[in-house]
């Protein structure tokens, strides 16, 4: 049966699929180009996005420069774009910015790290499957519930013993903020431990280390440029991140470092100029892209540093 | 030469077993804070919402009056914008993923396209929104739209979607694509009756996590300027609308009591088509899964 088949095959081949084969062929290859550059284009969406975003940015940034001088911008000590005299001096929202991400990075640095610890370390396996889902539902609840978590709940509780604390303030969007970015910090750190070989584990337990002196000695100075990066990440997503700000922080028109007193950050400063309703060619309007600007260099360089330590930890352990 | 542990060895021993179980403690309370806050925040929520969540709530239009107040436009707008947003991002995101992992070849172009899209999935979602007034709102002239909003919201999701299908794409075993091209399949029919059908499951569930996260986005879609409120249901793409995120907002952001427990049913809502998302994704992942 075999053989008769390997006989038979090549001549019919031959003699029928020929001809038609051929124009089917180049058909064929006209299609299959025409699908990769399909595909190629729609891969190359996200080079136009961000070409999108820094164009708009810098495009309505430019306008905005021509009205107001640089240096005016960048060290002006009041910010009151939309009321007379209007002054754009961007440091009472970049303090804004500066505390509250603090505030959330003093919080979630630690507490996420030691959870990774935790979920790397010392978790059993089965509790590690139950923890980590749950873990991931606190970074899917959205930032929405999350601000008016901090004004309706935290802000009213931390009051009982702060009596001197406003309604609006720094502190509770950034104990909240930080709760909601703990996640990202243990889930990154976790993996960056896990990437630790075990030799490395076995060595130090050989030479009589305690499983602490394992893990905080050994383990965690191994894997400290991805715990790094992971925190770099969560910086730039502190800074990033609007609605919490926007609903607990408040807003401010000068530079001020008290986390009791309200405070506006560079995200809610937009958001909030936004919900008005203002002309395209006013200068209010051409404030939230300069606002936008910034907010962008600042988190793209994050973004960057944090890939740069990753690339190099990679080298390390592979 | 070994010598015996002595007293004082023992003693150390000890407090450092001490300093162990104390750090153990100390990783899993860690682990633990962020479950509570979680639980105080559900039970807080839905202690609120309490009384204010019947079917007259989900069925009315937004209203000054709180006792009247209700949530169908908001939830209606968020069907809406997240059907429109997948419509968008979920081709473009799986046919971008196929490229990358399929088709790109080892240059310049491809490396710039996979640095780009990490850095895209940082950008913060307020600057989408910008980029989404300037480009849809204004210089396309979609106004404030369905439309504009789910055009924003689609390329807000585009890097997470491609990245999970790209996840998806790549757990497809090799020896398949080598099979089906040593049959003399081309590289599209490869992808088409090989690879996705493989992938469909992973990259299903990408898709319905990010989705999942564009329904719970508020701050670029306020860029956009979607409305805070709105008495009617949307009609088309090109109507104005309002989302569950925004209306809730707008409810927090009024210092009357009532309307804080009417965001708390809002919430409550929110919630409940969060977690019916998440358990489609889950659901269709173990259905489908196969594996190798």
């Amino acid at each position: 049966m075999e053989a008769q088949r390997m006989e038979t095959l090549p001549a019919s081949k031959q003699m029928t699929i020929s001809p038609p084969a051929l124009t089917g062929t180049a058909w064929r290859r006209i299609s299959e180009g025409a699908i990769a550059i399909t595909l190629f284009l729609c891969a190359a969406i996200s080079i136009l996005t961000t070409l999108g975003i820094v164009g708009v940015l810098l495009f309505e940034t430019i306008e905005f420069f021509r009205e107001v001088p640089v240096l005016d911008f960048l060290t002006g000590l009041t910010w009151t774009p939309l009321f007379a005299p209007a002054k754009f001096g961007v440091l009472p929202l970049v303090a804004g910015t500066g505390v509250v991400s603090l505030i959330a990075m003093s919080l979630s640095l630690p507490v996420g790290l030691l959870a990774g610890i935790y979920l790397s370390e010392y978790a059993r396996p089965n509790v590690r499957r139950m923890l980590k889902p749950l873990l991931e539902i606190l970074a899917g609840v959205p930032t929405v519930v999350y601000g008016y978590f901090a004004l309706t709940f935290v802000t009213p509780f931390l009051r009982q013993s702060l009596p001197d604390m406003q309604v609006f303030n720094a502190l509770s969007a950034g104990i909240v903020m930080g709760i909601m970015i703990i996640p990202l910090v243990s889930s990154l750190s976790e993996d960056a431990l896990n990437a630790v070989p075990h030799s490395l584990r076995e060595a130090a337990y050989g030479l009589g280390a305690t499983k602490l002196e394992v893990t905080l000695r050994t383990v965690v100075p191994a894997a400290l440029s991805g715990i790094t990066a992971a925190f770099i990440l969560a910086v730039s997503r502190a800074i990033g991140e609007t609605m919490i700000v926007l609903i607990a922080a408040g807003q401010s028109t000068t530079a001020q470092l008290n986390p009791l007193k309200a405070m506006e950050t560079m995200t809610a400063y937009i958001a909030r100029v936004s919900l008005g309703d203002n002309p395209q060619q006013s200068i209010e309007f051409k404030t939230i892209f300069a606002v936008g600007m910034l907010l962008f260099l600042m988190t793209f360089v994050l973004n960057l540093i944090s890939q740069r330590v990753l690339a190099k930890y990679r080298q390390v352990y592979q | 030469m070994s010598e015996l542990p002595t007293a004082d060895f023992r003693r150390q021993l000890a407090s450092r077993k001490r300093w162990g179980r104390f750090f153990a403690a100390l990783c899993l309370l860690a682990t633990i804070v962020g479950l509570v806050v979680l639980t105080i925040l559900l039970a807080d929520v839905f202690q609120k919402s309490q009384s204010w969540l019947d079917t007259q709530f989900l069925t009315s239009f937004p209203s000054r009056r709180p006792e009247k107040a209700g949530i169908l436009s908001a939830l209606v707008g968020s069907i809406w914008l997240v059907g429109m947003t997948a419509i968008i991002s979920f081709p473009v995101g799986v046919a971008a993923a196929i490229y990358l992992e399929e088709y790109a070849p080892q240059n310049w172009v491809t490396s710039l396209i996979q640095t780009n899209l990490a850095n895209l999935a940082g950008v913060p979602s307020i600057v989408y929104g910008l980029l989404g007034l300037a480009i849809f709102v204004r210089a396309l002239g979609l106004g404030r739209s369905l439309l504009a909003g789910a055009l924003t919201m689609g390329l807000l999701i585009l890097p997470t979607i491609i990245i999970a299908a790209r996840e998806a794409i790549r757990a497809v075993p090799p020896s398949l694509r080598h099979a089906s091209l040593a049959l003399g399949g081309t590289r599209w029919q490869t992808v088409r009756g090989v690879v996705l059908p493989l992938a469909f499951p992973g990259i299903l569930t990408g898709t319905i996590l990010a989705l999942s996260r564009a329904i719970g986005e508020t701050a670029p879609l306020i860029t956009i300027g979607a409305l805070t409120y709105i008495a009617f249901l949307p009609d088309g793409p090109m109507s104005p609308f309002t989302v569950l995120p925004i209306q809730i907002f707008n409810w927090t952001s009024r210092p009357q009591e009532e309307f804080r427990h009417l965001a708390a049913a809002g919430i409550v809502v929110l919630l409940i088509v969060l977690l019916s998302a998440n358990a489609v994704a889950i659901l269709l992942r173990d259905r489908l899964q196969k594996r190798y």
